[in-house]
Parts: C-alpha cells; sequence; structure tokens
C-alpha cells in the first residue's frame, strides 16, 4: 500500500482473505484505494456515491488519476450492454473538475444528459452558459443539416455527403470550440473533449479510416496541442460481424492510455449485478510503474449512483 | 362515444403532469412538475394530453402500445419521442397486429395519425384496424372467462418448479377498464366515424414518388427523403413541435411506418450483400429519431429483419432505436409441435428497452415470454 507499484499485489490477497465481518472487508476495500498514494495526490477524485456510506461500498473509479494529468486518451467500450453511465459519469467528472469540456452527442438529446448530470450533481444548462460546456447535439443539429442546404460546412456535413464522408468540419468545431481563449475569461483547466459514440458515425455513413483519422487528429490538437484529454466510447458488437467496427475498436485500443470496458456477466442476466467493468491501463506515464495493469470489478445501477464490487462480492449474493 | 369520453377523462385526471411544451426549450421529456398547483383544477401550465401518462420513475410521458401487456413489459408504456422497433415475424403475421393496434389506440383517444407503406394504402390500413372493447357489456364474459381459467390454477401448488410459483403473474385480460390502455377485438373493425372523426395523414409510396427530385441530399433513397420531408411538414404545420404557441390543445402525432427497409421501399439493404446504398436506412432512423426528440409524437416501425444474415446491420439498427421487440412465430418451425409451446402462437423477445432520463431502466425481470392470440385478446406471458 506504499508505493505505486504494489497497489495491484494488494488487491488480489483483499479476495483471498476469509471474511471478518463484511462491513470490515467493504470498508477494506475502499482503503485500499482511497489512501493510496497517488490517489492522496489527487484532488478531484469523485466519489461515486454521493452519501459514500452505503453498504456495498463504492470504490473509487479513478485511484491513480488527476484531472491535470495531461494528454491521455480514454476508451469506453461496452459489449453487449449498455456503457452509457461512464459517459454520464466522466461528463460531471470533468465539469465538476472546472476543465472546459467539449460534448459530442451524437445519440441523446441535450434534456437527457441534463437530468441525468443532475443526478449526478452537475447543471449543463449553467455549465453552457457559463462557457464550460460546448455542446454539440447531433439529433438537432442533423436535422438543420438534412433539411436546409447551409452555405458555410457545418459539423454534421457529411450527412450530405453520398459517398463516405470526412469529419473536416467536425474537427473543426472540436478545435475551434476548445482552443485556448487568452483574454480575461476564467481560466479553464485543461480541456476535454467527449465523444458520445463513434460507433454512430459508423453508422451514419463515415468509414471506419476517416473516423480513426478524425479521432488522430484530435489527439494531436486536443492532447498535446493543448494538453487535454479525450473520451470516446465505442460499442463492439463482440462477434465479429461488424468488420468496421471491429477495425474502429482495434485501432483505439492501441492508442489509448486507459480502456473500460463494461461487459454483460456471462452467465446471463442477474437482477443485482449489471455487469462487470474491466479497467485496463496502458502506456503507464511513469516508467517504474508496473506496465498494463489491469482491474475487474462488477457493478450495479442504481438510480443516482453506480456501485462497484470485487467479483463475488455482491451483497445479493454474499 | 369513446373518443370524447376519453378526452373528458384525460383533462381531468392528474394535473401534476406538467406538459407544457411551449414553454421552454421544446422537448418532450420533462421533468415530473412540482406539486404546486396541484389541487387547483390545473393552471394554465400544466396541461394533460389525453391518452397520456407521466411514467412514475422519472416523469416522462408515455403513451400506450395498444396492448397493455406490452406496456406492462416496457415500463408502463412507450414515451413519447421514441422509436419502437418491432423486428417481423418470417410470414408477416402478427407485426401487422401490433402496427394497428397501436394506430387503433391513437384514433380512439384522439391523436392524429400518420401511417406510411410502401404496398397498402393507408386508407385501407385504417379500415382495417381493430374495435375498442368497450368495458360493461363484455367485461362480464370475460370476467367469467377468467375467473374459470384461475381457479384450477391457484387451487395446485407447484412442487418441483417450486421457484416458478414465485414469478408475478401476467394480467391477462382487462381487469379494470383503465383509459390509458385499451383492448382490442380483432375481429370486429372499428367503427367507421371513428375514422372519419380523427385526423390522419397516410403516405403512401408509389403515390408519392412519381415526381423526380430536384436535389438528393445525403444519400437516402428517395423514398426514405420523401417520407422524411412529409414527416416534417406535417410536424410543423400542425404544431407538434411547439412552433406555433397560438394551438390550444396539444395532442400527440402517431407515426407508423411498415415494412422499412423492404425492397418496397426501394431500398436492398436486407437483400443484398454489399449494397450501394448501406446507410440509407440508419440515416434514416437518425434522422427520424431527431424530428422525434423535439416534437410530441412517437414511432412505430415494423422491419423485416429476417431477410438478412447479416448481423452487423441488425445491431447497428437496434442500437439506433429506442424499444425494439422482436417477434417469432411458431408457424413453420419445428417449435409448433412442441409440448411446451402448444397453447402459444409465437415467442416475443424484448431486445432493448431505452434509459432516457435516467441511468437505469425498467427491465422486466422475465426473459422469456410467449404471446398467444386470442379472438379479443392478445396475451403476453
Amino acid at each position: 500500500m506504499d508505493s505505486a507499484g504494489s497497489v495491484v499485489s494488494v488487491a488480489p490477497q483483499l479476495l483471498i482473505q476469509s471474511a471478518g465481518s463484511r462491513s470490515s472487508e467493504c470498508s477494506r476495500n475502499s482503503i485500499t484505494f482511497s489512501t493510496s498514494p497517488l490517489t492522496g495526490r489527487s484532488r478531484q477524485d469523485v466519489a461515486w456515491s454521493r452519501r459514500g456510506q452505503s453498504r456495498e461500498r463504492s470504490c473509487r473509479l479513478h485511484p491513480g488519476r488527476r484531472a491535470h494529468d495531461p494528454g491521455k486518451l480514454t476508451l469506453l467500450c461496452d459489449a453487449k450492454t449498455d456503457g452509457s453511465f461512464l459517459v454520464h459519469h466522466f461528463l460531471s467528472f470533468y465539469l465538476r473538475a472546472n476543465c472546459k469540456v467539449c460534448f459530442l452527442a451524437l445519440v441523446q438529446s441535450f434534456s437527457h444528459y441534463n437530468i441525468v448530470g443532475q443526478k449526478l450533481g452537475v447543471s449543463l444548462t449553467v455549465a453552457r452558459e457559463r462557457g464550460q460546456l460546448v455542446f454539440l447535439e447531433g439529433l438537432k443539429s442533423s436535422m438543420d443539416v438534412f433539411f436546409q442546404a447551409h452555405k458555410e460546412p457545418h459539423p454534421l456535413q457529411f450527412l450530405r455527403e453520398v459517398n463516405a464522408g470526412n469529419l473536416q468540419p467536425l474537427f473543426e468545431f472540436v478545435r475551434e470550440a476548445l482552443k485556448p481563449v487568452d483574454n480575461r475569461e476564467p481560466a479553464w483547466r485543461c480541456p476535454v473533449l467527449l465523444v458520445d459514440d463513434l460507433s454512430l458515425l459508423l453508422s451514419l455513413g463515415v468509414g471506419a479510416v476517416a473516423v480513426l483519422d478524425f479521432v488522430h487528429y484530435c489527439r494531436a490538437t486536443v492532447c498535446c496541442e493543448f494538453k487535454g484529454n479525450v473520451v470516446a466510447l465505442v460499442h463492439d458488437s463482440g462477434d465479429g460481424e461488424d468488420e468496421e467496427n471491429d477495425i474502429l475498436l482495434n485501432g483505439l485500443s492501441h492508442q489509448s492510455h486507459l480502456i473500460l470496458r463494461t461487459e454483460g456477466l456471462s452467465t446471463g442476466f442477474c437482477r443485482d449485478v449489471h455487469g462487470q467493468l474491466k479497467i485496463l491501463w496502458r502506456r503507464p506515464s511513469q516508467p517504474t510503474a508496473q506496465r498494463d495493469r489491469s482491474l475487474i470489478y462488477q457493478y450495479k445501477i442504481q438510480d443516482k449512483n453506480v456501485s462497484f464490487f470485487a467479483k463475488g462480492m455482491s451483497p445479493a449474493v454474499l | 362515444m369513446a373518443a370524447e369520453a376519453t378526452c373528458g377523462a384525460g383533462a381531468g385526471s392528474t394535473g401534476s403532469l406538467a406538459a407544457a411544451v411551449g414553454m421552454s426549450n421544446v422537448t418532450s421529456f420533462q421533468r415530473r412538475g412540482p406539486r404546486v398547483g396541484g389541487a387547483d383544477s390545473g393552471g394554465p401550465r400544466l396541461m394533460s394530453i389525453a391518452g397520456t401518462r407521466p411514467s412514475v420513475r422519472n416523469g416522462q410521458l408515455l403513451v400506450s402500445t395498444g396492448l397493455p401487456a406490452l406496456d406492462q413489459l416496457l415500463g408502463g408504456g412507450l414515451a413519447v419521442g421514441t422509436v419502437l422497433l418491432i423486428e417481423e415475424d418470417k410470414y408477416n403475421t402478427y407485426s401487422p397486429l401490433l402496427f394497428k393496434y397501436f394506430l387503433a389506440e391513437g384514433i380512439i383517444n384522439g391523436h392524429t395519425v400518420l401511417v406510411a407503406s410502401a404496398k397498402e394504402d393507408p386508407a385501407v390500413i385504417l379500415q382495417e384496424l381493430p374495435a375498442p372493447l368497450l368495458d360493461d357489456s363484455r367485461k362480464q364474459e370475460l370476467d367469467e372467462d377468467i375467473y374459470n381459467h384461475k381457479t384450477p390454477e391457484s387451487n395446485s401448488k407447484m412442487k418441483i418448479a417450486w421457484r416458478y410459483q414465485l414469478l408475478p403473474k401476467m394480467e391477462a385480460g382487462p381487469v379494470s377498464s383503465s383509459r390509458f390502455g385499451h383492448y382490442y377485438d380483432a375481429s370486429k373493425r372499428i367503427p367507421q366515424e371513428l375514422i372519419e372523426a380523427s385526423k390522419w395523414h397516410g403516405f403512401f409510396l408509389p403515390e408519392k414518388i412519381s415526381s423526380t427530385l430536384k436535389e438528393e441530399p445525403g444519400s437516402l433513397t428517395p423514398g426514405y427523403i420523401k417520407l422524411l420531408q412529409f414527416i416534417q411538414n406535417i410536424i410543423y404545420e400542425e404544431g407538434f413541435d411547439g412552433s406555433n404557441p397560438q394551438k390550444k390543445q396539444k395532442n400527440i402525432l402517431r407515426i407508423g411506418i411498415q415494412s422499412l427497409g423492404s425492397p418496397l421501399w426501394g431500398d436492398d439493404i436486407f437483400c443484398t450483400e454489399n449494397c450501394d446504398n448501406s446507410h440509407s436506412l440508419t440515416k434514416f432512423l437518425y434522422i427520424l429519431r431527431g424530428l422525434l426528440r423535439t416534437s410530441l409524437s412517437v414511432c412505430i416501425i415494423t422491419m423485416p429483419t429476417h431477410l438478412t444474415q447479416n448481423k452487423a446491420v441488425i445491431a447497428r439498427v437496434t442500437n439506433l432505436s429506442d424499444t425494439v421487440v422482436g417477434l417469432e412465430s411458431f408457424i413453420g418451425s419445428e417449435r409448433e409441435t412442441n409440448p411446451l409451446y402448444k397453447d402459444y402462437h409465437g415467442l416475443i423477445h424484448i431486445r432493448q428497452i431505452p434509459r432516457l432520463n435516467n441511468l437505469i431502466c425498467d427491465e422486466s425481470d422475465v426473459k422469456d415470454l410467449a404471446f398467444k392470440l386470442k379472438r379479443k385478446l392478445f396475451t403476453i406471458e
């Protein structure tokens, strides 16, 4: 528990240990993460549960992350389940950390994200008015693009194109949104690009290579030039029938620093455990840290938070 | 007349629903307003629309699909602004029925109905809608039916499969006369005067496609482009998106699109392996959802997904729709003679339920569902 490298070694021991009382085990679980030195340095750690006193001790999702850790690409991947709760989490996390966020919300409407955000404690309308959040609502803008012809390029211009479009206008939109403005505006922290659903771009006629190019450009601009972070969600069909999606997923997995993969349980549907989350760190920044650490948690989504627990430790089972 | 009765009841019912779309940014998802003005008969900002009710979970506006059993499985009803996709069964026997129930529910509740089809004239489809079951005389008959059916069941306790006894019993018949969902008699036709009293629009592809297009936005097939423009015109002209604030009575637009994606629409996505316009259908769905989210409408689409083996297309289409229900009938398959399925006509799979305004959704605990069609009832168990 003292050095960064031994975090992983503590966790398996915890699972093998036979129980004391259940509450002490659960609290041990959280202690492992909350007092590890990496977390101690981060001030922006978000406690996933609002009160933190629940019996299924929710663990913190970011033991090693710091909001001012620049230049990371995080890939959210869901396989046969719905991983959108991670998108909501990251959105509220970065907004609370006072970062400037550009959110490409292609899947749902603004009010949906707003209402869920209010449950998690942030108000998107306020953030948008303050200028902290730049929100591209895909559903509404697509209607503008489709039904009226525009002179200047619209971010969703590819909807009108007959062949596999390119995402250049979208990239220009992102760059314009996250460009650091150097007047007396209150300085937000690192810029963040959040994309809800890159797989949707494939469905709308953009080729996998074009989407990979777009991510590459965004990474070069947002991560390296603006020192920000990029978070993107991709669906995984799992069986390998959607080739374009697989190309996209494989390409992004190699580029990303952190992969959060949600899957359903392999044994089928369960009311108390909604799925399993695999966390995989790649390309660690410090050379002394271990390479490619991975952790697996199971989770249950509740109304206002998500509780995580180690495999097999769901209170329904114990 | 059933329509007026429903309207009357709807207006006086729970005044806590904040459906004042004209007030704020036009969106069909409204939080349940505070019950401040709930005691009085509802100030100008609290209006309720006939045939809808707020969801108990997050205060969204729900409409009935026409099948109370399906409503129950979908968490109370279909949310306004979403798409219900029905994957047709192989010989297309039962999905038109669900389609018609949906439209009939709209006519009974006084909603505006838009029917789009490539193979049947919408006027003909509307003639064939089932008649609603009236509460008074039929209820007695059905009560006896259910009573006889239930008593032998409740007496025998299960000995071996005792876990199944804990499963919730599905509502099999019209237990109470709810104004939210109606039961329909599949053997009778809807009375002509109800159709004439209601407002409907039809889109029949062979009529509309004869004119040539000046310009082609995007790579959609001409049929889809026409349909999208038609829907958008109706929404705009009749003020479903709140663009016409003088409208005194808000209403819901129910859109029904039959057999989308079939070759009749000019789209060969389900027929050929690598077709040119392979994103036509997905783009259509995306833009349709955009239209629905910004207006008070609900849409039902039946799609013959059994025509294709390409699971990628089905996965993409599923991801683009909100609620997906698949029907699998036993006709012609080996399950017809399986004694387990003796009483039923097919299986129904709820493939996806949307998580709207929430982190979770209302999934039912029971996953194996079968349906059967009796003369007056479509039950799902």
